[in-house]
């Protein structure tokens, strides 16, 4: 994929919040002094009486965020995945969820693509924990195209939104000029009968790669993008689940409570079939390169390969 | 302040308290101790001072009150069923399933700005009020009443920090400093004193009301709070837990416990003597 051109989606959200703000002019932005990492420095050096840097206090920001929303804007908070999810996360729940407000949660630097930075900054349980809070949405775009998207469907979807973004550069899939970012829906991308590999955010051009690999050993994997975890798009699982009859999920998170689980508790209700969950076995990232990160713990195309060969019994 | 309309609050703030036994007796759970602490402050805010509509209770340019001591909800109930927002029977299934009055504030409730009641959170959530109410040059002000023990929460102070630095002058926090949290005495558990230092060295400008339960104290405390711009005022209010039930004054038993049938009389009582003194 050397000439697939990459960008890291946190840069995309700074670059659609500037890009929408003239479009909604109700929208403004909260940071809490990580603006020139969650990239939110692009708009605040457009817009900066609409920027509000809140300093290194996290549960304040979420909690000015319910006031603001609850006043008629539309608040971006945005800071790292692990302070969004992690450290607000009681505020989250109390202040933001439980009344339903229209607050808008930007978090990057999420899963253990972070890096250098170490198992502190590397969250990998931020979906798990934000899709348990009811009225949450929960959306993981996988290139620059879907994350532009969503931050508008985040704007046009009136509730709480929980957008998790990267730190590192992930190759461009989508063409602008035809994507469509429908809430809520999965997007096959590519047709196969024998097995189904769902993937999410960094995860969806692994397992892309991972599909064109196994096509050419002669297993039909179909493949597809999960950018809504919650609402989840039952129905294309469960149409998967039926037609493919097993299940593979791929995602830059804990396999405890993120996608997998979700498809899990998806399947299980309604299409009982094998799903076997490849993320963040139940342990603590640690420093390194992120691309040497993402092959140590299995984030890669070539284990989406040898999983599937595996399940298939090939 | 004209003696009338405070011989009026003082009556007021008796219903108020009126409905906290009210509503803590029938919900056989709540926080008598610390509503009762707030009466007199809420019936100041609510019949003298905020801009409310309880035919309109969404109105864009309303005052706001956010009661970050969430868990003194049954003096918020109690002051907004007083004021019309709903029918004061609601009062009597508070806590109940299906009811309207939930055990702590919720949003969904006519007159309710905000849900609250996981403590430290409710001022965080006034700024964000104050901060849109500065963006879109809103004349409305924003209030928010703190417990002294809640302000032991570190967000508190995150919240301190950022009003100041925003200029929130359009934001007044009003601490309810009646000495108690549910362990015993605030300066006993973990003490948060001085407190009133502690905001001014956050950049608020500070009152300090010597008695909570003076109604021409209550005015003169919020008509200097008016006169300040430039940055968020906080008022120290010296409150009595339990005021207006004699045996529940300042005692820490009452700050969770519900009155039986025996202390809900006696308490009734005691506020219908009151009551009748103020009408003679």
């Amino acid at each position: 994929m050397a000439d697939v051109k990459k960008k890291a989606t946190r840069e995309s959200y700074g670059e659609a919040l500037t890009a929408l703000a003239e479009k909604y002019p109700e929208l403004v932005v909260l940071d809490a002094d990580l603006a020139a990492a969650t990239k939110t420095g692009i708009f605040k050096k457009a817009y900066p009486d609409r920027f509000f840097d809140c300093g290194i206090a996290e549960a304040n920001m979420m909690g000015v965020a319910a006031g603001l929303a609850a006043s008629g804007k539309i608040p971006f908070a945005s800071t790292f995945a692990m302070f969004a999810a992690g450290r607000a996360y009681e505020i989250v729940r109390n202040s933001i969820g439980y009344p339903g407000l229209n607050v808008k949660i930007g978090a990057t630097h999420a899963g253990i693509s972070v890096g250098e930075d170490g198992a502190t900054h590397q969250c990998n349980e931020d979906i798990a924990l934000m899709r348990t809070i009811p009225g949450m949405t929960v959306i993981v775009p996988a290139d620059d195209t879907e994350a532009r998207a969503a931050v508008e469907a985040a704007i046009q979807h009136q509730g709480p939104v929980y957008m998790r973004f990267g730190r590192l550069a992930a190759p461009i899939l989508n063409d602008p000029a035809t994507y469509k970012f429908e809430l809520g829906k999965g997007i096959t991308l590519r047709d196969g009968k024998d097995i189904t590999i769902v993937a999410t955010g960094l995860m969806v051009a692994e397992a892309v790669a991972a599909a064109e690999t196994l096509a050419s050993e002669g297993i039909d994997a179909r493949v597809i993008n999960i950018h809504t975890i919650k609402p989840l798009d039952d129905e294309l699982i469960l149409k998967a689940a039926k037609e493919t009859g097993r299940i593979v999920t791929v995602e830059e998170h804990s396999v405890i409570g993120g996608l997998g689980s979700a498809v899990a508790d998806c399947v299980t209700a309604g299409c009982p079939v094998p799903v076997t969950k490849i993320g963040v076995n139940d342990v603590f990232g640690h420093s390194g390169p992120a691309v040497d990160l993402l092959k140590e713990f299995g984030l890669s195309a070539e284990n989406i390969v040898a999983t599937v060969k595996r399940v298939l019994g090939k | 302040m004209d003696e009338t309309i405070k011989k009026q609050l003082q009556k007021t703030a008796v219903h108020i308290r009126m409905g906290v036994l009210t509503g803590t007796f029938h919900a056989k759970s709540g926080h008598p101790g610390g509503s009762l602490s707030i009466a007199d402050l809420l019936a100041y805010l609510y019949f003298a001072k905020m801009h409310v509509d309880p035919k309109a209770p969404d109105m864009d340019d309303r005052d706001r009150l956010v009661l970050s001591k969430g868990h003194t909800a049954p003096a918020l109930y109690a002051a907004l069923a007083e004021r019309g927002f709903f029918d004061k029977k609601e009062l009597e299934s508070l806590r109940h399933i299906g009811a309207l009055l939930q055990g702590h504030p919720c949003i969904h409730i006519p007159g309710v700005d905000m849900s609250s009641g996981s403590l430290g959170q409710g001022i965080s959530a006034a700024c964000g009020m104050a901060l849109a109410g500065k963006l879109d040059s809103k004349p409305y002000h924003v209030y928010t009443i703190l417990g002294d023990g809640e302000i032991e929460e570190g967000q508190v102070w995150e919240a301190a920090m950022f009003a100041a630095h925003y200029g929130l002058d359009n934001l007044t926090a009003i601490v309810d400093n009646n000495g108690l949290q549910i362990d015993g005495r605030i300066t006993e558990v973990c003490s948060p004193e001085p407190i009133d230092e502690k905001f001014r060295a956050f950049g608020w400008y500070v009152i300090v009301l010597e008695d909570a339960h003076d109604f021409d104290q209550i005015d003169a405390a919020f008509r200097e709070a008016e006169s300040v711009t430039g940055q968020p005022v906080a008022i120290i209010q010296k409150s009595i837990k339990g005021k207006g039930v004699s045996f529940m004054e300042d005692q820490v038993g009452w700050h969770g416990t519900a009155p039986n049938a025996e202390q809900y009389e006696q308490g009734m009582n005691e506020l219908r003597a009151a009551l009748a003194q103020l009408e003679a």
